[in-house]
């Protein structure tokens, strides 16, 4: 029975959640709640989380020391190895296990966060060698599409035309031209993993997904649409807004992949244009003043129209056949 | 908190008291001031779920305010609020009252 | 009471003997990625483990980084972690190194001296543990395989000590020692876990009860206090080394110490070297005593900490000391012969000092060469100041 919003503030009234108050993320960021959500979920469903984070935002606010902003068992290494990081922790629990040297009775959650930076770029090698060796680990990415940490420079997730300090909307480009890596389609192309997509909008298909994505029985991976108010150039209220265009203008389309078979898990009966996602947004604003912007946001349209056709055709192509 | 000799704390980095972030209050940052306008309120619990700090106090699902020690004052609460019963008013107003 | 040790002595190579080292330390994780020379190591290890014969878990990691940074992640959670490496596989990790040693974490690593790149090079010398002299490891060398197996084991207990807590790596000289066939004694398997005993996990991740932060954000405020703690751990290593040395010769019947002295008691003239080379040095020693020449050597066992105090009070008064360095320092002088230097600026008759360099990128070193820096020193026709060569064409 899939738990309500109101139950989970009852459960967790006087429980910890596992990220507490008194973190340093900026005010109205997406990235707090994708925990808060992510580890709700785990302990509902009687797990012990034990997190590891990449470098990053989230990082870095929540562990300023000598304070910590987590209650739960917290490991950060680097920027690029948090899949390799908690492959060792995962592997250990195994070891210690199976030499009875930790406690019986306890059902761990080994979670990853991380950004886009320390996922779709500098961090994906170790995210495969994760992936492919099958380490029971829970990957949230939280996709702010850019390296944000460090002041807003451009990654393999930040879309076309989206103005960052590294591919900056100039006389001549029209900042980044290429589209974002298909990150959900890097990771599913791994044997026997669960890979989803997520927006914090919808949060009871955001639960089923990290529910299933901790029942499976292999590696997990949760894309979590996570709008980054102060480089996306919008409103500190926004957050849930934006992520709520995103879905309805088929910019962040939301999916599941399960050895191999597709399930587009949100079909809205009509879409927005994506202009409107684009237009919500002052990272945009430098495009939108270009003369080639049209293009450039038509050239988006086609885009994640064709995507979404696609991935409509690999849910029937895909339907009953499983890699395994 | 004073800070402490090498002598004084543990090894390698590591902190060992759990959620000692809430020493530090992120409150100070507010410059938008959350107000609950209780008789609109269905204690749908939209504000509890996306609060980033943690700012909402809500006892067995019924919302009951905000913990102005924590809220950085967003608004995402009166955004994501069905009913509109949260209000955002300049902490500029609140000069000199407790909280 | 004294164990009575039953020995088997058997003919292998010294990437044999380091990974039946770790079979009979048995660690909970091992994660490892081949690089030659160290390959055989983790075939070796592989094999147990497909075999049964250990309950370890291996990750067959994708790089080195992983490597080292799934054992952080595993010596965190409160495993007992090995891996091992070689040059480029070391420089890759080199990140993570530094993590490793600054979390605390008491991973033993073998070390398979090979050349650093480049150009491309497969062969031994020391540039790439060389690289990790700062890196907060605690650096073993071994002379020979049956020392590279022993360190192995001791390196267990010297890290995990309570006062220590501290990675450390065992280095053996690529092809020389982990190619070369040597005989080497091998312990019983109950005396080795004794010796090792249960590793002691210092607030471990997987104790959901204690829930603790793993490397937060350390700024000015305490950075600088976390890195004096490691310097302070360092020199405890000084004092733990020998009690953990003197529990290792009691049961095994070897010894060891910060250096090995090899007919220095009356020697004028000390060379001082790391690794396979000693065996070269006390060969032409032995050559040059029959001659009627008083010299001597010094092998460095511990290279860091660097035993300052140790070296100080055995070649005060020498005539001249000779240091061999199989690394360099482009634009400063060789790590191993700037450390002796430094070491004996402090005492009250300094010596005249050699230094020399030598068996880059795998260069043999024969009895010649060494006999060469061994009459330098002999003539008194040594330069503080200049790097010599040894088997190097001018």
């Amino acid at each position: 029975m899939p738990v309500n919003i109101k139950q989970l503030a009852q459960e967790f009234e006087k429980k910890e959640i596992g990220i507490t108050q008194g973190h340093r993320l900026c005010p109205g960021c997406g990235a707090p709640i994708t925990v808060k959500f992510v580890l709700m979920i785990a302990k509902h469903l009687g797990y012990e989380p034990i997190v590891g984070l990449a470098t990053g935002c989230l990082e870095v606010s929540t562990t300023v020391f000598p304070y910590t902003a987590w209650s739960v068992p917290y490991i950060h290494n680097a920027f690029e190895n948090v899949a390799a990081t908690m492959s060792g922790v995962e592997t250990a629990y195994r070891a210690l296990k199976a030499k009875g040297r930790i406690s019986e009775g306890k059902r761990y959650a080994f979670i990853a966060f991380a950004g886009d930076g320390g996922t779709y770029d500098i961090g994906l090698q170790a995210l495969s060698g994760m992936l492919e060796r099958g380490h029971k680990v829970l990957y949230v990415l939280y996709d702010n599409e850019g390296y944000m940490n460090t002041g807003n420079q451009r990654s393999g997730a930040t879309p076309p035309g989206s103005d960052t300090t590294t591919a900056p909307v100039g006389k001549k480009l029209p900042g980044k031209i290429q589209l974002k890596k298909n990150i959900v389609e890097i990771v599913a192309a791994h044997e026997n993993v669960y890979a989803a997509t997520a927006v914090l909008s919808e949060p009871l298909d955001f639960f089923a997904k990290v529910e299933k994505a901790l029942n499976f029985d292999g590696p997990s991976f949760l894309a979590v649409f996570s709008p980054c108010v102060r480089f996306w150039r919008v409103n500190e209220d926004q957050t849930v807004e934006i992520s709520k265009l995103a879905v309805e203008t088929k910019y962040w389309p939301l999916y599941e992949v399960e050895r191999g078979v597709y399930r587009v898990t949100r079909k809205p009966r009509q879409f927005r244009p994506v202009e409107e996602f684009v237009k919500a947004q002052g990272r945009f604003r430098r495009l939108l003043e270009r003369p080639d912007a049209k293009e450039i946001v038509q050239e988006l349209q086609e885009y994640v129209d064709r995507r979404w056709e696609r991935l409509l055709a690999l849910e029937e192509a895909t339907k009953d056949k499983p890699i395994r | 908190m004073p800070l402490k000799s090498w002598k004084e704390i543990p090894i390698g980095g590591v902190i060992v008291t759990p959620g000692s972030a809430r020493e530090y209050k992120t409150g100070t940052w507010r410059v938008m001031r959350p107000i609950l306008h209780k008789e609109k309120c269905i204690d749908c619990m939209f504000c509890w779920l996306y609060c980033p700090d943690q700012a909402i106090v809500q006892e067995n699902a019924v919302m009951k305010g905000f913990n102005y020690d924590y809220c950085k004052g967003c608004g995402l609460c009166a955004k994501v609020c069905p009913k509109q019963a949260i209000e955002m008013r300049p902490e500029t107003e609140f000069v000199g009252e407790e909280g | 009471m004294k164990m009575q040790k039953v020995l088997e002595k058997v003919a292998i190579t010294g990437a044999e003997a380091v990974a039946y080292a770790m079979k009979q330390i048995e660690p909970d994780v091992v994660a490892a990625y081949p690089i030659t020379p160290q390959t055989p190591i983790v075939e070796y290890f592989a094999k147990y483990v497909a075999d049964g014969v250990v309950k370890t878990e291996m990750i067959p990691v994708e790089s080195e980084h992983s490597a080292m940074s799934a054992l952080v992640g595993a010596a965190a959670a409160g495993a007992r972690a090995m891996t091992a490496t070689s040059a480029n596989g070391l420089a890759l990790m080199h990140e993570i190194v530094y993590i490793a040693a600054s979390y605390r974490l008491p991973i033993v690593m073998p070390v398979v001296n090979r050349a650093l790149s480049g150009p491309l090079n497969i062969h031994c010398d020391h540039s790439d543990v060389m690289a990790e002299r700062d890196s907060g490891w605690i650096q073993l060398f071994a002379e020979s395989n049956q020392e590279a197996y022993d360190l192995t084991i001791l390196a267990v207990r010297l890290a995990e000590h309570e006062a220590v807590r501290l990675p450390v790596m065992v280095n053996l000289d690529g092809f020389i020692l982990s190619h070369g066939v040597e005989p080497v004694e091998l312990y019983p398997d109950e005396l080795v876990k004794k010796f090792v005993g249960e590793p002691k996990p210092y607030y471990p991740l997987l104790d959901t009860d204690h829930p603790v932060t793993w490397g937060p954000i350390d700024l000015y405020d305490y950075y600088f206090e976390h890195k004096r703690q490691q310097v302070e751990a360092m020199e405890n290593v000084k004092k733990v080394f020998p009690e953990i040395a003197k529990e290792f010769e009691e049961m095994f019947g070897r010894r060891y110490n910060f250096v090995e002295e090899y007919k220095l008691d009356d020697a004028d003239h000390v060379m001082i070297a790391l690794g396979s080379t000693n065996s070269t040095i006390k060969y032409v020693v032995d050559e040059l005593r029959e001659e009627g020449y008083k010299v001597g050597a010094l092998k460095i066992w511990m290279f860091r900490p660097f035993p300052k105090e140790t070296l100080q009070r055995l070649l005060n008064g020498r005539k001249t000391v000779v240091v061999l360095d199989r690394a360099l320092s482009f634009g400063a002088e060789a790590p191993l012969y700037e450390a002796v230097k430094s070491a004996l600026y402090e005492v009250a008759a300094r010596p005249l000092l050699g230094s020399y360099v030598y068996g880059l990128g795998g260069r043999d070193v024969k009895p010649e060469h060494i006999r060469k820096a061994f009459e330098d020193a002999i003539r008194g026709n040594l330069i503080a100041d200049e790097q010599r060569y040894l088997g190097l064409r001018e």
